[in-house]
Parts: C-alpha cells; sequence; structure tokens
C-alpha cells in the first residue's frame, strides 16, 4: 500500500540530522562538562588563594597534566578498541631510566628521545601481539607485562638512580621551560593529542579502532584487519608511553627503579573519567586528555587550597564514580531516546494505513 | 552429471564438492554449487542442514577443507571476508552485524569509505551516498544517527544498504525476512529484482516457502550437509521442496489436538506499564493454548516480559492458579509454576559458550544441588533425557550451545524450561528462523504439552502458526488489547483487523 496522502505525523519536528546532533551534542556536552568541573575547581581554588594562578602556577599546572594527558591519549586507542594496556607505567619508567642512562653517557638528547620512543613501541609490540594472537583478555596480558617490564628494570637499575645533574643543561631546561607560562613539553603533548584525534575521526584505520570495539565480530565479518589494528593500537599506547618516560626524565630529571609504579591506574581513570567508554567504541582523546587535566589538577588544588593532600586519593576515586555513574544515565537517556525515535518513525504510517 | 540447463551465461561464483568439517561434526559434504548472473537461486535444507557453513563458505569466513571456491570459472582462495567483498560478494547475515556505536552512513561504508586527499575519509560524500540509499530503498533513516536503538528491520535495511552499496555481483541474503513486515518484504524483493535484473546473481535463505516461490528461479537443496538436488524451481510444488529437505512426508505442520480447557491457570488482570502497554487483561486456562498476535511492537514481548517479572508493572495483578505473584519477582514467577521461552534466544535463552548440559540443567539447579553443590550426575542425566525427548541433534552433549544450529538451540531452550514441569508455559515466537522440519516437531510438542495439562500462551507474528495452533487468539495493538477471538472465527482478516487497530474490539 503506497501512501500519497501528505503526512499527517510531520517528522519536521525531529530534523534530519537529529540523530547525529543528539549523539555529538551528548560527547560533546560530557567533554563541556568535565572541563566546566574543572574550571569552577580552579576558580574556587583562585578565589581561595591567589597566588595559585600566577605564571609559574598555570605552567605547574600544565607540566603536571602533560605526561598524564600523552599517556591517557595512547591509551584511549586501545580502550578504544575493548582493551586495556597495564603496562604504561612500567613502560614510562623503564624507558625514563634508559633514556637518563644514554644521556649520562654523554649521548644525544635527541637521540635519547627517540631511544625511549622506539623502547616504547617495542613493548607496545609485545603487548599487541600477545592480546591480539593469544586471544587472552588484555586485562590479564598487560598485568603479566606489567610486572615483567618492572621486574627488568629494577633488575637492570638496581640501586641506581638519575639525577638532573647527570643529564645536559639544555635538555633539563627544555623540560621545564616554554613560552611564558605554556611549557614546551604541553605544546608536544598538545600536537600529539590533535593529531591522534584528527587520526581517529578522519582516516579509515581509526574509524575501524572504533568499529572493533563496538562489535569485534561485526568487524571480523566486514573485513576489518582485526589483529593488525589491535597490534597499531597497542604500538602507539607503547610509543606514547616511552615519549612520556622521554618527558618525564625531562621535567623531574629524577629517575629510579620506581618510577611510574602504580602509574597506570591514575591513567585509566583519567580515560574513563574523561568518558571513553571501557566497553569500547566509544569516546574521544580530548575527552581523555580532559580527565588527565581533571585529576591532576585535583593534585596542585588541595595543597593551594591547605588541605592535606592525603584527600587526592580519595577525590580521585570519586570522580572515577561519578564519570561512570553519568556515562550509564546518559547512555540509558540516549538509547531510550533513540529508540522512541524509531518508534515515532515506524508508527506514522501504520496510522496512515489503518486510517485508508 | 549433465550440465547446466542455462548454457548461456557461465556461473559468476561457485562452489565445487566442497567438504568441511567442525570438529566430529561435518557441516558440509561435497556440496556444488553454481551461481548465475542475472538469477535469483534458492538454498533450502531444515536447520542444521548446513545452508550457514554454506555461506560463510562463500563469504570468506570458512576456507573448505577440500574442494574449491570459484569466480568466474577460476579457482579462488578466500583468505578472509574482506577478500570476498573485494570480489564482489555481499553477505547479509541472519543476525545483524552492525557497529552499534557508529553511525548508519559509517557502519554501511565501513573498509570502503569515499576517500579525499591524503587518505582522509570524505564525510560529505558518505553522508550523500547514505542518504541516496536510503532513498533508494525508499526508507527514512538518518545516516548520521548511530545503529544502537535500531528495530531489527531497521538494522536489516541497513545490511540490505551495505550489500547495495558496492554494486555486489553477488548478493547473498541469510533468512533477510524473518524480522521484517509485509510491505518491508515486498520493498526488500523490489530490490533484489532491480539487483536481478542488472545482472547480479542472488542466494536467498528462507524458511517461508512462498517466498521462495516468489522471487528464485532455480532452488538447491541441502541435507545433512550434502547436497540433495539443484534444479529450476518452475514446475515444482512446495511440498516437493518439502520432501526434498526433510526426506520424508511432512506430518501436519499444525498438529493441534483438541482439548477442554480445565482450571484458570493464569490470570492476568488489568495490568499496565507506563508508556508500554495499557490495561491488559486475559486468563489462559490448564490444557489450552492462547494465541497473542500483532504487529512487531504491539507490546506483546513486554506483557509476557511483564507477568514472568522480569520488568515491573505500574498497576494491575497476576494469578498463577490463584496464588497472587509479586511484582518484578522472576524466582517467584517460576516456583508458582511460570515459564518463559523468550523471543531472542541467543540473548535470553542461553548461554551461548556452555554445554547442552548445563544450559538444560541452569532451571533445575534446585533439584539437582545436593548439600549446596551440583550433583553433576543427575544433571546429565536429566539434560539428557530432555534433549532425548526433544530430538536435539548434537555431537556430544558437552558441546556449547553455540555449536548448534538454530532450531536446535531452540530445542534446548524448551528443554530448559520444560525441565521444570511448568503449570504454564509462555513461548515468545517459538518457531522464529527455525525450518519446517523443527517448526511441526515444535508444533506437536506445544500440542501435547496443552493435552497434558499444561496451559500454553503463545505469542507469535507467523500467523498461521496461531490460527493452526490457538485455541483462542489475543490480538494487541499498540499496547493495548484490542480483541479475543475464538479459534472458530479467527482468520487473517479478523486477527489483521484488530491487530492494525481498524476493528471495534
Amino acid at each position: 500500500m503506497t501512501v500519497t496522502t501528505p503526512n499527517p505525523t510531520p517528522l519536521a519536528e525531529a530534523p534530519p540530522s537529529s540523530g547525529t546532533r543528539l549523539v555529538d551534542r551528548v560527547f560533546r556536552m560530557r567533554e563541556l562538562a568535565i572541563l566546566a568541573v574543572f574550571l569552577v575547581m580552579i576558580a574556587v581554588t583562585q578565589a581561595g588563594n591567589s597566588e595559585f594562578l600566577s605564571e609559574q602556577g598555570v605552567k605547574d599546572l600544565l607540566l603536571n597534566a602533560t605526561i598524564l594527558v600523552l599517556v591517557a591519549t595512547g591509551q584511549s586507542l586501545v580502550v578504544i578498541t575493548r582493551n586495556v594496556d597495564l603496562s604504561v607505567g612500567s613502560t614510562l619508567g623503564i624507558t625514563a631510566f634508559a633514556a637518563g642512562d644514554y644521556l649520562h653517557g654523554g649521548g644525544n638528547p635527541v637521540v635519547a628521545v627517540v631511544l625511549a620512543v622506539l623502547l616504547g613501541v617495542g613493548f607496545g609490540l609485545l603487548n599487541g601481539l600477545l592480546v591480539s594472537l593469544g586471544q587472552v583478555p588484555a586485562l590479564v596480558v598487560t598485568l603479566g607485562t606489567l610486572y615483567i617490564i618492572r621486574g627488568v628494570d629494577s633488575i637492570w637499575v638496581g640501586s641506581r638512580q638519575i639525577t638532573a645533574a647527570d643529564l645536559p643543561g639544555g635538555f633539563v631546561d627544555f623540560g621545564s621551560g616554554g613560552i611564558s607560562a605554556v611549557p614546551w613539553l604541553a605544546l608536544i603533548a598538545l600536537a600529539v593529542l590533535a593529531a591522534t584525534a584528527y587520526y581517529l575521526k578522519h582516516y579509515g584505520s581509526g574509524r575501524e579502532l572504533y568499529a572493533l570495539g563496538s562489535n569485534p565480530e561485526a568487524a571480523r565479518l566486514a573485513g576489518i584487519p582485526v589483529r593488525k589494528r589491535i597490534l597499531a593500537a597497542y604500538t602507539v599506547c607503547g610509543a606514547l608511553a616511552g615519549l612520556a618516560g622521554a618527558m618525564y626524565l625531562a621535567r623531574f630529571g629524577n629517575v629510579d627503579s620506581g618510577t611510574g609504579n602504580g602509574y597506570e591506574l591514575t591513567v585509566v581513570s583519567a580515560v574513563v573519567v574523561g568518558g571513553v567508554a571501557f566497553t569500547g567504541g566509544s569516546g574521544s582523546v580530548y575527552g581523555a586528555a580532559l580527565g588527565g587535566l581533571l585529576l591532576t589538577s585535583v593534585n596542585s588544588v588541595l595543597p593551594a587550597l591547605g588541605v592535606s593532600s592525603v584527600w587526592v586519593l580519595a577525590i580521585n576515586g570519586v570522580l572515577l564514580l561519578l564519570a561512570i555513574a553519568v556515562d550509564r544515565i546518559v547512555a540509558l537517556r540516549v538509547a531510550a531516546a533513540l529508540k522512541k525515535r524509531s518508534a515515532r518513525r515506524r508508527t506514522a504510517p501504520t496510522k496512515e494505513n489503518a486510517g485508508a | 552429471m549433465t550440465h547446466p540447463p542455462d548454457p548461456g551465461p557461465a556461473p559468476v561464483l561457485a562452489l565445487r564438492d566442497v567438504t568441511k568439517s567442525f570438529g566430529a561434526v561435518r557441516a558440509l559434504r561435497g556440496v556444488s554449487l553454481e551461481l548465475f548472473p542475472g538469477e535469483v537461486h534458492a538454498l533450502a535444507g531444515e536447520n542444521g542442514a548446513g545452508k550457514s557453513t554454506l555461506i560463510k563458505t562463500l563469504a570468506g569466513v570458512h576456507r573448505p577443507d577440500a574442494g574449491q571456491v570459484l569466480l568466474d570459472g577460476e579457482p579462488v582462495v578466500f583468505h578472509g571476508p574482506g577478500d570476498a567483498r573485494d570480489a564482489g560478494i555481499a553477505v547479509i547475515y541472519q543476525e545483524p552485524t552492525l557497529f552499534p556505536d557508529l553511525s548508519i552512513a559509517e557502519n554501511i561504508f565501513m573498509g570502503r569509505r569515499p576517500r579525499r586527499a591524503l587518505g582522509r575519509i570524505d564525510h560529505k560524500a558518505t553522508h550523500a551516498a547514505t542518504a541516496a540509499l536510503m532513498k533508494r530503498l525508499g526508507v527514512d533513516l538518518d545516516p548520521d544517527r548511530p545503529a544502537r536503538g535500531l528495530s531489527i528491520a531497521d538494522q536489516q535495511i541497513v545490511e540490505i544498504a551495505k550489500a547495495l552499496s558496492f554494486d555486489a555481483r553477488v548478493l547473498i541474503m541469510d533468512e533477510p525476512t524473518a524480522a521484517l513486515t509485509g510491505s518491508e518484504v515486498a520493498r526488500l524483493f523490489g530490490v533484489v529484482r532491480t539487483l536481478r535484473e542488472q545482472g547480479a546473481a542472488v542466494l536467498f535463505i528462507s524458511h517461508r516457502l512462498e517466498e521462495i516461490f516468489e522471487i528464485c528461479q532455480r532452488v538447491t537443496t541441502l541435507r545433512d550437509g550434502a547436497r540433495i538436488a539443484g534444479e529450476p524451481l518452475a514446475g515444482m510444488t512446495e511440498d516437493d521442496l518439502v520432501r526434498r529437505m526433510v526426506g520424508r512426508d511432512l506430518d501436519e505442520l499444525y498438529p493441534k489436538q483438541d482439548v477442554t480447557p480445565g482450571e484458570v491457570a493464569l490470570s492476568v488482570r488489568r495490568l499496565t506499564r507506563e508508556g508500554v502497554f495499557t490495561d491488559v487483561s486475559f486468563e489462559v486456562r490448564c490444557g489450552e493454548i492462547v494465541g497473542l498476535a500483532g504487529l512487531v511492537g504491539a507490546g506483546r514481548t513486554e506483557v509476557a516480559r511483564a507477568v514472568f517479572g522480569i520488568d515491573r508493572w505500574d498497576a494491575g495483578e497476576v494469578e498463577v492458579d490463584g496464588r497472587r505473584l509479586a511484582n518484578g519477582a522472576p524466582s517467584i514467577a517460576m516456583a508458582a509454576g511460570l515459564a518463559l521461552v523468550p523471543e531472542d534466544r541467543r540473548a535470553q535463552g542461553l548461554v551461548m559458550d556452555m554445554s547442552i548440559e548445563r544450559n538444560i540443567g541452569l532451571t533445575g539447579l534446585r533439584t539437582t544441588v545436593r548439600a549446596g553443590l551440583v550433583d553433576r550426575g543427575a544433571e546429565r542425566s536429566r539434560s539428557l533425557d530432555w534433549a532425548v525427548k526433544l530430538q536435539v541433534k548434537y555431537a556430544r552433549i558437552a558441546d556449547a550451545v553455540s555449536t548448534l544450529s538454530g532450531g536446535n538451540q531452540q530445542k534446548v531452550v524448551l528443554a530448559k524450561w520444560l525441565a521444570t514441569g511448568p503449570k504454564v508455559l509462555i513461548v515468545d515466537e517459538p518457531t522464529r528462523g527455525i525450518d519446517v522440519g523443527t517448526k511441526a516437531e515444535v508444533h506437536r510438542l506445544l500440542s501435547q504439552l496443552a493435552a497434558d495439562g499444561v496451559a500454553v500462551l503463545m505469542i507469535s507474528s507467523d500467523l498461521p502458526e496461531i490460527l493452526g495452533m490457538a485455541d483462542r487468539v489475543l490480538v494487541m495493538h499498540e499496547g493495548r488489547l484490542t480483541a479475543e477471538i475464538p479459534r472458530s472465527d479467527a482468520t487473517e482478516e479478523t486477527v489483521m483487523a484488530a491487530a492494525t487497530g481498524r476493528a471495534a474490539a
């Protein structure tokens, strides 16, 4: 039965691209919400302590966030594919020491950074191969590599320590320098972040990461090279952890065998607080970066307000649970809205048929 | 064997003597099949006959153990689904395979998006191409909305658009119509005919025989993994086809026994769940099969879920054997003798990775547990007992349910619930996606249960099934019960009129 009469229930109330707009809006809102929380927190702190937003204060805030943002960006790629990399803390620690050891021996800073990144790539490849070929849950595999890398690190480093005095002056200066309040390191992290976000949105292989996190079986049937993509995600994640290791060295100048211990949990928190779904397939690296910024700023805000820093962990935990709760509620609401929209579209012709 | 009766075009895609085994199960035994351009080819066979395996072999998901896949007469080896797609083979699977988080446009063009400079995705072109496809299919779906929340029919539409999007030379459709309404099927067939006229080869699978006769020119029949026949459809009757599929004359498809209804077993009064269904009242008596008909989305499944206690109701009451059930408590409903065989057996009825034995055993844990531990022996014998009673086809009872065919999975769900010895059995789409042979078995089983005094509430979108099996037909329309029709008055017309809201209830 073809319907030729004008449609009595206008779909105009739901304009053509309302579906996207709804979802885009939600994601943008998700990121804006974190930004808002962040800004409110900063404003309150500034009101209580006018020293907080001095040039040095802003710089410290950005520097502290930089390394977390970088590692969280890499972690997001992995989490989007419905996996996780718990070894990033260990990777950061061992690459920082390797770069420091090399520089201590009189090496070139650029080569040191490349070395750290390549070492990170190596560990990323190892994780990626184990996860994609072994068909073993990533949580368990990378828990294993977390301990292995940390173990190797401990054996190799022993009780040695790299201090700023062991490093070339230029390297350390670069680590704390910048254009007025914006550190060089933050600019590098921002560039990496923007490039990753652009890649995820505009390149086929980037979208495929979302696809295989969203429905792994469908991804296989759609001919997506699932193993290759997972391997690539882990490799980039490892590389960024390596780069973060080099930056850690430049920033703090102080590395030993315990560097980066437990860092992976902060990274995963940042990613989740930033709205990257742990079940894969959704979220953005910008969100993860904002999550990182929020978590690190809690670290700076509490001392500035005279609150003991013992509260930091508890507050991070609350933020994490809050983020998950919000995501769950929003997801349910969006799903309901989308279903309703489908239902409205489907019931319209039925009514016409009945009237015809 | 004689040469193909159509000597004109050469087959674009063919299988030659293909054999494929999974463990001890031989899914395909030396099967040959030829798909010609400009022809719709039906693949017929009962569940478990090897149809899905055959499709997955053509689609590059499985590689044959022996035999060859021929593309334009040349042997090829597909290393994965991507290879088959690049060769122009599009597959629409029985279960839609979409990415819920991605937009419809992205779902359609995944892996083959329009590109701009530097290999970037051309989002605009993707959107425009998707909008054009939607227009061609005559549906109003926003290309940018995520696939999450789409109805099964809409998901199927997206799958079809995907196949259309790359002008496939070969289109393979595994039960594309199972979840579609009449008008949607007509539209789909329009598209299939256009593709055929443009020279595509189509392989079509459906359990609805009338559809096979409507759209196909040739049919290949599989039974137990072997090819029984490959022949033109012209001149064949449905009975011929069924005989080839089941290898015997089919007993009556709707073996309804006459019974005298007994006591009221299930009584639902003024049940309401806001925004879902309103003021639903009905009774089911012992020995009775009551059909619940209606269009997809009328609220039938939702009523069943509420009665069983999965969803809470806002008003009304439910009684089983005169005892009121608590709101939202499936365990109490079960204890009162209620059983629900859900619509979606994969997601709701079965634990796919668990063994047949354990799946059937799940509902019996209360009786097979001794001193806090599951008595594995008791569980196994109870499960075996039911698997045999329902003639489930399996290699070993310890095999995962996911290795079974759809019809056999459905039997396992039935076994699981029948093992509880229910007083009231609610079955939701008991034969969806099931072959005729198994369908008749399920019907006989339901009829037998009713004769034994079980009260059966059967939700079905299959009108002949409702008319053939039900003592009484309840019809729902937009969340309300619009008609109650006794068996003698139930016809396609009376039921459809009530289902579309045209009849004064």
